[in-house]
């Protein structure tokens, strides 16, 4: 019971989040002529917030297959660095390894990234992120643009809960390299390749730069 | 109305390569012991790629205009500035987006 309480209460600025993008991907869907169950099937089997929203244009272009997986490819890559996160984590994660792996979006691995969490934390927070995900979803395409209030600037709710981690990571850690290595490096690939196609040039250089540190690291150790 | 059999398959073709990209270090790397290297760049990655993401959450900063970057970096230093000070996760998200909100929707 416990440890349902502490996940729920670890999730909850995801909730605030998923829920409303959520929505705002199954209005986007709505509006593009596909039902609810459009939206439920790409939020529960896709469940990657920033692809589905490009594929709404997409598919209504009438995209190729090819195009499109590539783009996802693109779009996705960062997952490889979630991937390689929690390979340590995750490794006795028994039964709940292969859901643990497909949820890990942006969000569910900013909260489990840590590493401090047990498996049963870490699955039920990404059980929740996804729950909140495939509700805010079905639920903008049910409604459709019926929304009383201005959501303007909502999505600032995702952006800082990526503070939030940062800031506690910066205050709980010994060496700021890795650190200033990810702001660096992202911002400066973000100046030269621009805000659609940083993304894959910035994880070359901060892969690169942090395997150079660490090398010299242990070269270091053995003079 | 859109066409059943290419809505599906573009569905299954995301859901595949995101999956692929997910499962993939642990397919190549998940072997009976972790790669050392692997395992350094899993210590360090996780400050890396979540300054990172900062930086995918701001990058629609663009200093053309008052508008288009006061507003995110207001609203960013008041999240890391009141997580600092009371180290509580959910009033700084609540806090900096109804403040982010308010900014663009009525002053900016």
């Amino acid at each position: 019971m416990q440890t349902i309480r502490d996940s729920f209460k670890s999730s909850l600025p995801v909730m605030a989040g998923y829920l409303v993008l959520g929505a705002g991907f199954g209005m986007m869907m709505k509006a593009a002529g596909y039902g609810a169950g459009w939206a439920f099937a790409m939020s529960l089997l896709v469940y990657a917030g920033s692809m589905q929203y490009a594929a709404v244009g997409l598919l209504g272009g009438g995209v190729s297959l090819v195009s499109l997986a590539l783009t996802t490819l693109m779009v996705n890559a960062r997952h490889l660095f979630y991937g390689i996160s929690m390979l340590e984590p995750y490794r006795k994660a028994g039964a709940a390894k292969p859901y643990l792996i497909f949820a890990l979006t942006d969000e569910t691995y900013s909260l489990v990234c840590s590493g401090k969490r047990s498996i049963r934390e870490c699955l039920l927070i990404s059980l929740f992120d996804q729950i909140y995900w495939v509700a805010g979803s079905t639920a903008g395409a049910l409604l459709g643009g019926a929304v009383p209030f201005s959501t303007e600037g909502v999505d600032f709710a995702l952006t800082a809960l990526f503070l939030t981690v940062f800031t506690q990571q910066w205050l709980e850690s010994k060496t700021h390299f890795p650190a200033l290595c990810g702001v660096g490096v992202s911002v400066v690939s973000l100046a030269v390749f621009g805000p659609d196609r940083f993304l894959i040039p910035a994880m070359a250089g901060i892969t690169a730069l942090l395997l150079a540190a660490g090398l010299k690291e242990k070269e270091g150790n053995h003079a | 109305m859109p066409e059943f059999g290419y809505t599906a398959a573009a569905i299954a073709v995301m859901a595949l390569v995101t999956a692929g990209l997910r499962f993939a270090p642990f397919l190549l790397l998940g072997g009976r012991r972790t790669p050392r290297l692997a395992v350094y760049l899993g210590r360090v990655f996780p400050c890396a790629t979540v300054g990172m993401l900062v930086v995918y959450g701001l990058k629609g900063i663009s200093f053309a205009a008052a508008a288009s970057f006061v507003p995110q970096l207001l609203a960013a230093a008041l999240v890391v500035g009141s997580y600092v000070w009371k180290r509580s996760t959910l009033l700084s998200i609540v806090g900096g987006t109804v403040f982010y909100m308010v900014l663009v929707q009525t002053v900016f």
